[in-house]
C-alpha cells in the first residue's frame, strides 16, 4: 500500500481535532497551550504534505517560517502564563473570567 | 447716498448686539448707545431725504440667496412712502427712546429694555425699507419677536408673560394667512419683488383670474394680525402690560401701523379688477373702528382706553385702504403716530406721577399739578378727536371724504358715529383724570415729571398740532398716483391747506366737526364733574358687555382654544400610543435580543473558543458544500 496525500491529510485532521478538543475541554492553561501547538503542527503537516505531493517547495518554506515564529510565540505565551500565575496563583481557565462584562 | 440707508437700517441691530454682549452691565452706556443709534438714524434719514429728494425712488439690493433659477434679494427700497415712514419711525422712536431713559430709570432691566427697543427699531425699519415680500415677512416676524420681548418685559408678572404669549400667537395666526398669500402671489406672478410685481400686474391686470379676492384677503390676514383688526383684535389691549413707552412706540405709533403700511405697499395687488378683497377690508376696518370705540367708552384703565382708541383708529386706516385710499390711510397713520404716541407718553407721565396707578377713577385734578402733561395731553386729545385745525381733523376728514367720494354712505355714517364716540371717550378720560376733585390720596400728591419726559411730550404735541397742514399727505399722493410733492412749504400754502377740507368736501368736514361737538357735549354733561361713572346705571347690561369687551376673550376661550385643546389632546394621543407605540415595539425587540445575546458572553475563554470553532465549521460547511 502506498501512502497517498489523503493519509497525510487524515493524520493532520486528526491531530487538529485532538488539539482543538484539548483547547475546548481541558481546564489547565498549559495543557490548552499544548493543544494549540498541536493544532499548529497539524497545519504544518498538511502544508508539508501538499508541498511534497505537488512538487512545490513553497509549503516547506512556509513551514520553516511557521516553526520559527511558533518558537517565538511559545516563548511569549509561556512567559504570559508564568506572569499570570504569579499574579493570580492559578492557571485554571474557569477562574479567569475577567473578560466578562 | 444709498450706503446711508444700509447704515440707518443696521445701526440699531449693531447696538442691540453690542448692548446684549458687551455693555449690559453699564446702564448709562447701554441706554446712551441705543438712543444715539436711533437719533443718528433719524438725522441720517433726514440727510438722505434732503439729498435724494422726495420724487427720486429706487432700490438698492444684493443677492441674498439663489436656489436654481429662484433668487431672493435683500433690497432696500426708497420711494416717498418708505422715506416718509422711515422719518416717522426714526423720529417718533427717537423721542420715545429719550423719554424711556427717565421712565425706566429705576428698573433693574434697564439695559435689556434698550437692547430690545433697538432690536425693534431695526426690525421696523426693515419692514419699511423692504424691497420684496420675503424680506418683508422676515422683518415682519422680527417685529413680532421684539414686540413679544417688550410686552413680556416684566416677565415675572404672569399677566405680562401671558399677554406677550397671546400677542405672539395671535400674530402668528394672521401671519399664517399672510404666508399663504405671499405664496399665492409667487405662484401666480412668479416674483416677490415689489417693483417686478407692480410691472407684472400693470402689464396683465387679470393675472390673478379667479384667485384675486382670495390672494388679497390672505395678504390682508397679515395686516389683520399685526394691525389687530377684528377678529384678531384681542391681543392689543392685553399688550398694555408692557412698559408705557413700549405701548407708545410699538402698540400705537409704529408696529401696529405696519399692517396698514404693508397694505399700502402692495395696494396694486389688492386693487385689481375682479377682486372683492378691498370691500371686505373696508368693512372689517369699519367694524373694528366701531367695536373698539364702543368698548373704549367703558374702560377704566387709562392705557386700555388708549389701546382701544388705537384699535379704533387703525380701523379707520384699514377702512381707508379698503376705500381705495392708501394715501389717506398713510396720512392718518402718520398723524396718528404723532398724537397717539403723545397720548401714551402723557399717560406714562401720569402713571409715573401716581406710582403706577392706572385706574382713571383714582386720579382726578391733575391739571393743577401737572401743567405740561395736561396741556400736551389735551393737544393730543383734540388732535385725536379731530378738532380743526389740529392734525387729526385733516387726516380723519380725508378718510371720511373718501367714503363720501366712493358713495359709501354706510361707512361714512359709521365713521362719523365712531368720531362721536372717540371724542366722548377721550374727553371722559380727560375730565376724569385731569379735572374735578382728587379721587385718591396719591393723586393729591402727584408731581410734574422731569424735563426728560416733558420735552418729548412738547415736541410730539407740536407735531400733533401742525401735522395736518405741513404737506404730509402730498408725499403719499405722490406715491399713489397723481399728486406731486410740494417741496417748498410757504405760509401761503399752509394757509390754503388750513381751509382746504371745507372747500373740497364740505359735508364730511362739517359733519366731522359736528360729531366732535356732539361727543364733547355728551362727555361734558356726563363726566364734567363726576366722582364715579354714571353710565353703568344708565345703560345697565349694555355697559357690562362693554366693560367686559363683549366677551370676545371668553368666546375665543370657549371655542377656538377649546377646539385647539381638543385637537392637541387627539394629536397627543396619536403621538403617545400610535407613533410612540411603534417606537416602543422597536425598542422592546432590540432590548430583548440584546438580553438574549448577553447570555453568550459569560467570560469563559473556552466557550468563546468553542463558538469560534463552531463558526468556522459552519462557514466551511457552507463554503465547501
Amino acid at each position: 500500500m502506498t501512502i497517498s496525500l489523503e493519509h497525510y491529510l487524515a493524520v493532520s485532521a486528526t491531530l487538529f481535532c485532538l488539539g482543538l478538543l484539548g483547547v475546548l475541554v481541558r481546564r489547565n492553561l498549559l495543557i490548552i497551550y499544548m493543544g494549540l501547538e498541536l493544532m499548529l503542527n497539524a497545519a504544518n503537516l498538511a502544508l508539508v504534505a501538499f508541498s511534497r505531493f505537488n512538487n512545490s517547495p513553497d509549503g516547506q518554506i512556509f513551514v520553516f517560517f511557521i516553526i520559527t515564529v511558533a518558537a517565538a510565540e511559545v516563548a511569549v505565551g509561556l512567559a504570559l502564563i508564568v506572569a499570570l500565575y504569579r499574579k493570580r496563583q492559578t492557571t485554571h481557565v474557569e477562574d479567569l473570567t475577567s473578560m466578562k462584562l | 447716498m444709498i450706503a446711508l440707508l444700509w447704515i440707518i437700517l443696521f445701526l440699531p441691530l449693531l447696538v442691540a448686539g453690542l448692548i446684549t454682549l458687551v455693555t449690559r452691565r453699564d446702564r448709562n452706556l447701554s441706554a446712551g448707545l441705543s438712543i444715539a443709534a436711533v437719533v443718528v438714524g433719524f438725522i441720517l434719514s433726514a440727510i438722505f431725504v434732503h439729498f435724494n429728494g422726495w420724487e427720486n425712488s429706487g432700490e438698492s439690493s444684493a443677492t441674498w440667496l439663489a436656489i436654481g433659477s429662484f433668487q431672493v434679494d435683500f433690497g432696500l427700497r426708497f420711494d416717498p412712502l418708505s422715506m416718509a415712514m422711515m422719518l416717522v419711525v426714526t423720529g417718533v422712536a427717537s423721542l420715545i427712546h429719550i423719554y424711556s431713559w427717565n421712565y425706566m430709570l429705576e428698573d433693574p432691566g434697564f439695559s435689556r429694555y434698550f437692547a430690545c427697543l433697538s432690536l425693534f427699531t431695526f426690525s421696523m425699519l426693515g419692514i419699511v425699507l423692504a424691497g420684496n415680500f420675503i424680506q418683508l415677512f422676515i422683518f415682519w416676524e422680527l417685529v413680532g419677536v421684539s414686540s413679544y420681548l417688550l410686552i413680556g418685559f416684566w416677565f415675572e408678572r404672569p399677566a405680562a408673560a401671558d399677554a406677550g404669549k397671546k400677542a405672539f400667537l395671535t400674530n402668528r395666526l394672521g401671519d399664517f394667512g399672510f404666508l399663504l398669500g405671499i405664496l399665492t402671489v409667487w405662484a401666480t406672478l412668479g416674483s416677490l419683488n415689489f417693483s417686478a410685481l407692480q410691472n407684472a400686474i400693470s402689464s396683465n391686470p387679470a393675472a390673478f383670474g379667479g384667485t384675486a379676492t382670495l390672494a388679497g384677503l390672505l395678504i390682508f390676514c397679515g395686516a389683520m394680525g399685526k394691525s389687530a383688526q377684528f377678529p384678531l383684535h384681542v391681543w392689543l389691549p392685553d399688550a398694555m402690560e408692557g412698559p408705557t413707552p413700549v405701548s407708545a412706540l410699538i402698540h400705537a405709533a409704529t408696529m401696529v401701523a405696519a399692517g396698514v403700511y404693508m397694505l399700502c405697499r402692495v395696494m396694486f395687488l389688492l386693487d385689481v379688477p375682479g377682486s372683492q378683497a378691498l370691500e371686505v377690508i373696508a368693512w372689517i376696518g369699519g367694524f373694528t373702528a366701531l367695536l373698539s370705540a364702543v368698548i373704549a367708552v367703558q374702560q377704566d384703565d387709562i392705557k386700555r382706553i388708549l389701546a382701544y382708541s388705537t384699535l379704533s383708529q387703525l380701523g379707520y386706516m384699514v377702512m381707508g385702504v379698503g376705500l381705495h385710499g392708501p394715501a389717506q390711510s398713510m396720512f392718518h397713520l402718520t398723524t396718528h403716530a404723532f398724537f397717539k404716541a403723545l397720548l401714551f407718553l402723557g399717560a406714562g407721565s401720569v402713571i409715573l406721577a401716581l406710582h403706577h396707578e392706572q385706574n382713571i377713577w383714582k386720579m382726578g385734578g391733575l391739571a393743577r399739578r401737572m401743567r405740561v402733561t395736561t396741556w400736551t395731553f389735551l393737544a393730543g386729545t383734540l388732535a385725536l378727536s379731530g378738532v380743526w385745525p389740529l392734525s387729526g381733523f385733516y387726516s380723519k376728514d380725508s378718510i371720511l371724504a373718501l367714503a363720501m367720494d366712493r358713495q359709501n354712505l354706510a361707512l361714512l355714517g359709521l365713521g362719523l358715529f365712531v368720531a362721536v364716540l372717540t371724542t366722548f371717550y377721550m374727553f371722559r378720560l380727560v375730565f376724569v383724570v385731569f379735572f374735578g376733585a382728587d379721587k385718591s390720596e396719591t393723586a393729591g400728591h402727584a408731581h410734574e415729571s422731569p424735563q426728560g419726559i416733558l420735552w418729548p411730550l412738547r415736541i410730539l404735541a407740536a407735531l400733533s398740532i401742525v401735522g395736518g397742514v405741513i404737506g404730509i399727505e402730498g408725499l403719499y399722493e405722490a406715491q399713489f398716483g397723481n399728486g406731486h410733492v410740494v417741496a417748498a412749504l410757504t405760509w401761503e400754502r399752509i394757509w390754503q391747506q388750513l381751509w382746504l377740507p371745507f372747500q373740497l368736501a364740505p359735508v364730511p368736514a362739517f359733519c366731522g366737526l359736528g360729531a366732535v361737538l356732539a361727543g364733547f357735549v355728551a362727555a361734558w354733561s356726563l363726566y364734567g364733574n363726576a366722582a364715579s361713572d354714571p353710565l353703568p346705571a344708565k345703560l345697565g347690561v349694555v355697559s357690562t358687555w362693554m366693560r367686559n369687551r363683549f366677551y370676545f376673550d371668553e368666546l375665543y376661550e370657549a371655542t377656538v382654544i377649546r377646539l385647539h385643546d381638543f385637537l392637541a389632546a387627539v394629536a397627543g394621543w396619536i403621538d403617545r400610543w400610535i407613533i410612540g407605540g411603534a417606537v416602543m415595539v422597536t425598542h422592546g425587540a432590540t432590548e430583548l435580543t440584546g438580553r438574549a445575546l448577553r447570555l453568550v458572553q459569560n467570560g469563559n475563554l473556552q466557550t468563546y473558543a468553542f463558538l469560534f470553532a463552531l463558526g468556522v465549521a459552519v462557514v466551511l460547511f457552507l463554503a465547501l458544500k
